[in-house]
C-alpha cells in the first residue's frame, strides 16, 4: 500500500493531497497540468518538502512531519523518470543505465535484461546527446529500473514525445510489470496512456485529489475533468469480440450489449477501454429503425446535469455504466423527458475512441 | 630578433609561469568553494561576501597591494602571526607575489564557476539523488563535470590575469631581480632606463605569446569539453 496525506505550499499554490494506492500495479495520477500532479510525485521523492502529512510505501514511512521522518532521496529506494529525461549529458548510456545500480542481492533485472527489455543494445556507448527523444526515455526507464527501486515513478514520461514515438514506448511500459513486480505511479494528462496502462485512478485538481479508486469505477462516476481536450468523456471497460473485416469494424462485449466500433488491431478476448463523449450519444423515445448509428441501446434516464446555456448532459443507466448524452434543452423539453424514462442511446461508432489495454497476461 | 631568452627574460617569464601557477593552485579551490556558497546557499549577509569577493575587480591595485603589505607585512596582523607561528614572511618574496596575484584574480574563478553552477541544469543532481547518489556522490560525478567549463574559463582567466600582474605585486612585493621581478615588473624595469627599445619590445612579444597560448589553449580544451557535454555546436 502506498499512502500519501500531504500538504505542500509552494509560492501561491497550495497542495492538499490525499490517497491510498495498491502496492501493485499501476496507479495514474491524471490531472489538468499545474494541478499538483508533479508536486505529488516530487513529495514521494523528496524532492519537494511538505509542510505537513505523511507518506509511506510499503509500511515504510519516508516522510512523517510528527514523527520528523524526512527520508533522504538517495535512500527512497525509488526509480524515478522524468518528462525530459535527464540523462547525465557526460556519461555514455551504459554508464547512464549503471550510475544508480544498487546491490539487490540477484533480484531484480540486469543489464542485459534491461537492455533486451527496453531495446538499447545498439545505444550502449553513445552519448545521450546523439539519441532521439524515444530513446533517450528508454534509456531514462532502464536507468531507473536499474536503481531496483521498490517504486517507480514516473512523471509524463512520453509527453516531450511526438504521437509516433510514444506508441513506440507505451509497450515497454506496459512491459515493465511483467519484469519486476513493484507498483509504478504514472503521472499523465493524457487520457489514453491512462486507459491503457492503469490500474487505479487518482484524479488531481487544483492541488486536491478529487477521485481515487479503480480506473473503470472513477472514470465513470467521475467527469474527468473540464478544460481538457476531451470533456467529460465517459470511460466502458469491454472485451473484443470478433471483426467485420468487409466493413473494417469490431464488435465489443459491453454489459450493455454489443457495440460496433470502427476496426482495431487486437485479438478477439482482448480488454480494451472505450472513451465516449457526450456528443456522439444521441436520445431517441422510440427505437429507431432506420439509422445510421450502429449502436442502439436502451437506457434509463437517472439524471440531468447543466452543460452551458443551451445545453444540459442527459446521464443514462445502461449496462453496468452511466452515459452521458449532450442535448439540447429544447431537445429534452420536446421529448417530455424527465429522469425514469425509458429511452434509446445511439452511440456513433465513429465518435467512440478505443484503447487495447496494454497489460500484462499474467 | 628572438634568437634564444636572454638570462633576465628566462628569469622573468619562469618567475610569472612560478607566481601565476600558485595564483591558479590558490584560486582553484577557495573560487570552487566561494562560488558554491554564491550559488547555491542563501543566507544574511551573502550581500558583503559577494562583495569582498569583487572588491579587487574595481579597487585600484596599489590599494589592494597596500592593504596586503597591512594584513601581511611582518608586522601586520596576519603576517606578524605568519612570522611568529611558521616564520614564513611573504611581503618582499614570490609567494607573496603568488598570494597578491591570487588576490586580484580571485573574482574571475568565482564568477566563472559561479556562473556554470548557475545555469547548470540542477536537474540532474536531482536525477543523481533519486538514484541513490549521496550529496558527495552528487557533486563529484554530476556537479563537478558538468561545471568543468566554467572551471576551465575561470583557469585561464586566474593564469592570464596573474602574469599581468603589476600593481598589487609592486606594491607588496616591490621588484626584486629574481625573487618577485615578474614579465610586467621586468618590462617597467627596462622602459624605466633611457635608450635601446628592444629589451622592452621583445619583453611585450613575450607576453603577447604567452597570451595568445593560454588563450589557443583554453579554447581547444573548451571544444573538446563542449564535444563531450554534447553542448558544442
Amino acid at each position: 500500500m502506498i499512502t500519501v496525506d500531504i500538504g505542500v505550499r509552494l509560492g501561491s499554490f497550495r497542495l492538499d493531497a490525499g490517497f491510498e494506492a495498491p502496492s501493485n500495479g499501476i496507479t495514474a495520477l491524471f490531472g489538468r497540468s499545474g494541478s499538483g500532479k508533479t508536486t505529488v510525485v516530487k513529495s514521494i521523492a523528496g524532492l519537494v518538502k511538505p509542510d505537513r502529512g505523511r507518506i509511506a510505501v510499503h509500511e515504510r514511512a519516508l516522510f512523517d512531519r510528527e514523527a520528523g521522518i524526512n527520508v533522504p532521496t538517495a535512500r527512497r529506494n525509488l526509480g524515478y523518470v522524468f518528462q525530459e529525461g535527464r540523462l547525465f549529458p557526460h556519461m555514455s548510456v551504459r554508464r547512464n543505465l549503471l550510475y544508480g545500480r544498487r546491490d539487490h542481492g540477484g533480484q531484480g533485472p540486469g543489464l542485459e535484461e534491461t537492455v533486451a527489455l527496453l531495446g538499447l543494445a545498439d545505444l550502449l556507448d553513445r552519448l545521450p546527446s546523439s539519441l532521439s527523444g524515444g530513446e533517450r526515455q528508454r534509456v531514462a526507464i532502464g536507468r531507473a529500473l536499474l536503481a531496483a527501486p521498490r517504486l517507480l515513478l514516473m512523471d509524463e514520461p512520453l509527453a516531450s514525445l511526438d504521437a509516433e514515438r510514444r506508441a513506440e514506448i507505451l509497450p515497454y511500459l506496459a512491459g515493465l510489470r511483467r519484469l519486476r513486480d513493484i507498483p509504478i505511479i504514472y503521472v499523465s494528462h493524457q487520457l489514453d496512456e491512462i486507459l491503457g496502462l492503469a490500474d487505479w485512478l487518482v484524479l488531481v485538481s487544483n492541488g486536491r485529489v478529487t477521485a481515487s479508486g479503480p480506473v473503470e469505477q472513477v472514470a465513470s462516476e467521475w467527469r474527468l475533468s473540464p478544460g481538457l481536450d476531451r470533456d467529460e468523456t465517459v470511460v466502458l471497460a469491454c472485451r473484443v469480440r470478433d471483426h467485420d473485416p468487409d466493413y473494417h469494424l469490431t464488435r465489443l462485449a459491453w454489459s450493455g450489449g454489443d457495440l460496433w466500433v470502427a476496426g482495431i488491431d487486437a485479438d478477439p478476448g482482448r480488454e480494451v477501454r472505450l472513451g465516449i463523449r457526450p456528443r456522439d450519444i444521441t436520445i431517441s423515445l422510440l427505437a429507431p429503425e432506420q439509422t445510421s448509428a450502429l449502436n442502439v441501446f436502451p437506457a434509463r434516464i437517472t439524471g440531468f446535469e447543466p452543460a452551458g446555456r443551451a445545453e444540459i448532459d442527459v446521464l443514462l443507466s445502461a449496462g453496468d455504466a452511466i452515459l452521458r448524452a449532450r442535448v439540447t434543452r429544447r431537445s429534452v423539453s420536446a421529448l417530455g423527458l424527465v429522469a425514469g424514462t425509458q429511452v434509446h442511446a445511439l452511440i456513433k461508432a465513429s465518435g467512440i475512441d478505443v484503447t487495447v489495454r496494454v497489460r500484462h497476461s499474467g | 630578433m628572438m634568437q634564444g631568452l636572454t638570462p633576465l627574460e628566462t628569469e622573468a617569464l619562469a618567475l610569472s609561469a612560478r607566481v601565476a601557477g600558485w595564483s591558479v593552485l590558490i584560486c582553484l579551490p577557495a573560487g570552487i568553494a566561494v562560488a558554491w556558497v554564491l550559488a547555491r546557499r542563501r543566507f544574511p549577509g551573502m550581500w558583503l561576501l559577494d562583495g569582498i569577493v569583487h572588491l579587487p575587480l574595481v579597487l585600484p591595485p596599489v590599494v589592494v597591494g597596500y592593504v596586503l603589505l597591512v594584513l601581511l607585512g611582518r608586522s601586520g596582523l596576519i603576517g606578524g602571526w605568519l612570522y611568529a607561528t611558521f616564520g614564513v614572511t611573504l611581503a618582499f618574496s614570490w609567494q607573496g607575489a603568488a598570494v597578491a596575484a591570487a588576490v586580484m584574480a580571485f573574482p574571475l574563478m568565482v564568477r566563472a564557476v559561479r556562473l556554470s553552477l548557475e545555469t547548470m541544469d540542477r536537474g540532474l543532481e536531482d536525477a543523481a539523488r533519486t538514484l541513490g547518489a549521496g550529496e558527495l556522490r552528487v557533486w563529484m560525478t554530476v556537479t563537478l563535470p558538468l561545471c568543468l567549463p566554467g572551471i576551465l574559463t575561470g583557469t585561464i582567466l586566474t593564469f592570464a590575469r596573474s602574469l599581468g600582474e603589476f600593481g598589487a605585486t609592486i606594491t607588496f612585493v616591490s621588484n626584486i631581480p629574481g625573487e618577485t621581478r615578474t614579465l610586467p615588473l621586468a618590462l617597467y624595469s627596462v622602459t624605466q632606463v633611457p635608450g635601446d627599445p628592444v629589451p622592452a619590445i621583445r619583453l611585450a612579444l613575450i607576453s603577447v605569446a604567452v597570451a595568445l597560448l593560454a588563450l589557443v589553449v583554453s579554447e581547444l580544451m573548451a571544444r573538446r569539453m563542449s564535444a563531450r557535454l554534447g553542448t558544442g555546436p
